[in-house]
């Protein structure tokens, strides 16, 4: 792979490139507008009978703005883009300090869903699993506006933690979600 | 195959020509290509008026070869020599091929380069071998309907084809001389012809059954660009599998043996298929078995087809859920159903669709022609035929494309419905004191085991400085391109030792073994293969060189006099090289030119970004909260 150029448009952070402002709550419509604007103008597509050179740079363009776009939809990376843009650092290995409550009804939830299939009426046992979850998820969500809708005056430990939360609620939903396929399956 | 026309240097491609693309879809039954006449895409038909090529290829003990309608006559007398529904084989090992088809239909001999072969009177042949040949003649009736040679082809698949069945086809494309302008996804072409004079904007799905495949795909459609949020399928589902449950419904009433001789389950398969047929327009069908003393006929009614392919109807609606999911769109948000592909003619199945969505799913009156429509609608643009065109496909990666680490799992890079163009990194380490290479296994697919994914290759990075366990830093980058092809690379970080390949050795033709093909498809081999290397030379030079005067006459602006200078002076030192003979020069002198261009065409790329997103900028965004 060689290097091309650089390019002071890619160097700048992802917000910056949609053309938004740096905040946790974000106009989504704008962000979809401007990731298709910029494809538009930067897709592979648009290159097909140019140099070969013109046609690697425009993969490489075209996968930023990809990837761009996805941690900017998903409010899990968002949190933690906009934190590690503050100097925050990930670690993957470690165990994150968690709110005694919130992990208490982590639990609660997790055992819910593990006895599911085993209930009655499992449908609807899973409906108030999906709806508890729901709940929990916007509370934190609006928890995480409050600090990293101003980053720079954010409180950083509080907004990891947070981000860790929303991380357990995303993996416990993607859980939920396949119980709910083998249900439908077995249907 | 055909020989390459080779036009008179500086006779071919003016700038500013219309060129010709055509769309192609290569089915599991049927091929079809397509062009654009007067504006609109049209197929083409042969020269008896047929547009559906079937996707059939009849080997003769005269090593003749017969494509088409002429092939599937041999179907039932000499089925061992017909191919038909190949598709199902790309991309495939033997392994993979036993586990889905039993008893087998051919029989297949096993090579070194481990694509499996099928037995022929007149030789073994690969998948990609017998789709070349389909490629081949819609290839040549384009370039009669037209006129001249073709400039490149869009050829469609399945959405939910893995890497090795996407790179199968462009080996195809490329046997049969066909330059791959792109390989789109089926519903993804389907949408486009649907949604450019039938949809407005909004989130639709797009199912699609064919006669082998079944895909799944639920896109957003906003001014011209078509945004696949997700896809979902089966490779190996079908309206063949339709054909089959009602064969084995007439084996059953007849009391015949599972292994009966391969001329009458032709004949049954047969059958089958023309009371499926039947069906869409009658509430019952009649099938009348030749045997060798007797004649049976047995009456085949809608209800009871209905619940024979009511179990195979339901596992396309498993992926419909899945896709859904994923896309993170609900039912109520779907604006259109579009239905696409021949199997979509079964009554039955509009049906259930109908109910799983909600909704009355729209069907073409022609759902066989579609894709290929669509194909070459995105074709003509990609060929530059539309410069002001809107129309923009981003697709997804249909299915995780990972690594295996310890103890056989595999750790994903990239899930599944990312969109493409897309690269990823991991960083890896390693796990022995001492250790100086690490195997690489690239895989695809949704499970956490090695062995319940697809391998897609194999490669090793050697020259890692030995190190104690734990302190190497080996970068492995996935780059899915536009194709939906993957590419690997790696890198020890602290060495800078570097390791790639094309994801392709698992089921793939190697390269040498595609020119060895190709060689022998020729008469005066080398003759031809120098001649091909120069044209192909030529033609790309005139393909640089047309690009860059536009380029510069739209954003030469932005070049300094001295920048300019020295980019003139290569460009009219290519100009020079080209009209000679030599094809390696001409190679190097685009290279030079290449590398002068450099800045120009990196500063080109930001300012027309920057362009994209004048007026939609932060201060404004702001005024208007």
């Amino acid at each position: 792979m060689t290097s091309l150029p650089g390019s002071e448009l890619f160097t700048q952070n992802h917000f910056e490139l949609f053309a938004l402002p740096v905040s946790f709550d974000i106009d989504l419509q704008l962000l979809s507008e401007n990731f298709r604007n910029l494809q538009q103008n930067v897709h592979p597509d648009r290159y097909t009978n140019a140099s070969d050179q013109e046609k690697r740079l425009s993969v490489q363009r075209a996968a930023q703005i990809n990837e761009a776009y996805q941690v900017l939809k998903s409010p899990q990376r968002r949190a933690r883009y906009i934190l590690e843009q503050q100097g925050v650092v990930f670690d993957e290995q470690a165990n994150p300090v968690m709110d005694p409550l919130f992990l208490m009804q982590q639990m609660e939830l997790r055992e819910a869903l593990s006895e599911v299939k085993s209930k009655d009426d499992p449908g609807s046992a899973l409906e108030k699993i999906v709806a508890d979850l729901k709940l929990a998820r916007s509370e934190v969500l609006q928890k995480l506006a409050e600090q990293l809708n101003t980053p720079e005056t954010a409180d950083l430990d509080k907004a990891s933690q947070l981000t860790h939360e929303l991380q357990f609620l995303d993996k416990l939903q993607s859980e939920t979600e396949m119980i709910e396929e083998e249900l439908l399956d077995s249907l | 195959m055909a020989l390459i026309q080779i036009s008179e240097p500086g006779q071919s491609s003016k700038p500013h020509e219309r060129k010709l693309a055509v769309g192609i879809d290569l089915g599991t039954t049927n091929s079809l290509v397509a062009t654009v006449r007067s504006g609109k895409a049209v197929t083409l038909p042969d020269e008896k008026g047929e547009h559906l090529l079937p996707s059939v290829v009849y080997y003769a003990k005269d090593k003749s070869i017969l494509v088409g309608t002429a092939a599937k006559q041999h179907k039932i007398t000499d089925p061992l020599n017909t191919i038909t529904s190949v598709k199902r084989y790309m991309g495939r090992s033997l392994e993979d091929i036993k586990a889905k088809e039993s008893p087998l239909h051919y029989e297949f001999v096993q090579t070194d380069s481990n694509v499996p072969r099928i037995k022929t009177q007149a030789g073994n042949v690969s998948a990609i071998e017998v789709s070349a040949e389909i490629l081949s003649v819609l290839k040549q009736r384009a370039e009669l309907s037209l006129g001249d040679e073709l400039t490149g082809a869009v050829i469609t698949v399945p959405a939910y084809f893995d890497d090795a069945q996407r790179q199968a086809t462009k080996d195809a494309a490329r046997l049969a001389g066909l330059n791959v302008l792109r390989l789109i996804n089926e519903p993804t072409a389907a949408a486009v012809a649907y949604g450019l004079d039938k949809i407005s904007n909004g989130v639709i799905a797009v199912y699609d059954l064919g006669g082998g495949t079944f895909d799944i795909s639920i896109l957003r459609v906003t001014q011209g660009v078509f945004e696949v949020l997700a896809t979902a399928g089966d490779t190996a589902l079908g309206g063949d599998d339709f054909d089959n449950v009602i064969a084995n419904w007439i084996k059953q009433q007849l009391d015949l043996d599972a292994d009966i001789d391969k001329s009458l389950r032709n004949q049954i398969t047969h059958a089958a298929c023309q009371a499926k047929q039947t069906l869409t327009t009658e509430r019952s069908a009649d099938i009348t078995i030749k045997f060798p003393d007797k004649e049976a006929t047995l009456t085949l009614s809608r209800e009871q087809l209905n619940s024979l392919i009511d179990p195979l109807i339901k596992k396309t609606l498993l992926p419909c859920r899945r896709a859904l999911r994923d896309a993170q769109v609900e039912l109520e948000e779907i604006k259109a159903v579009v239905m696409v592909g021949g199997s979509t003619r079964v009554l039955r199945v509009r049906d259930k669709v109908g109910e799983f969505f909600q909704q009355q799913p729209m069907v073409d009156s022609n759902p066989d022609t579609v894709v290929a429509l669509g194909a070459e609608i995105q074709a003509d643009v990609l060929v530059g035929n539309k410069a002001e065109s809107d129309l923009l496909l981003l697709d997804v990666v249909p299915l995780s494309l990972g690594l295996e680490t310890m103890g056989e799992l595999v750790e994903k890079i990239i899930p599944r419905n990312t969109t493409i163009p897309v690269t990823r990194a991991q960083d890896f380490t390693t796990y022995k004191d001492g250790q100086t290479a690490m195997s690489i296994h690239v895989v695809q697919g949704e499970r956490e085991l090695v062995s319940d994914c697809r391998s897609l290759g194999r490669f090793s990075l050697k020259g890692i400085p030995p190190l104690v366990a734990g302190s190497a830093r080996i970068r492995v980058t996935f780059e899915v391109d536009a194709d939906g092809l993957l590419h690997v690379s790696a890198r020890e970080e602290t060495t800078g030792v570097e390791s790639g390949i094309e994801v392709k050795p698992s089921y793939g033709l190697t390269d040498s073994e595609i020119e060895k093909m190709l060689l022998d498809s020729m008469e005066h081999a080398e003759e031809d293969i120098a001649a091909r290397m120069l044209h192909e030379q030529q033609v790309e030079a005139d393909r640089v060189l047309e690009a860059l005067a536009a380029a510069l006459e739209d954003d030469g602006d932005i070049l300094s006099e001295q920048e300019r200078q020295k980019i003139d002076a290569a460009a009219q030192q290519l100009a020079k090289i080209k009209t000679g003979n030599d094809d390696r020069a001409i190679k190097q002198a685009m290279q030079e030119l290449d590398k002068v261009a450099e800045v120009f065409v990196s500063r080109r790329m930001d300012s027309n970004i920057r362009k994209a997103m004048a007026g939609h900028n932060v201060d404004e965004f702001k005024a208007q909260d």
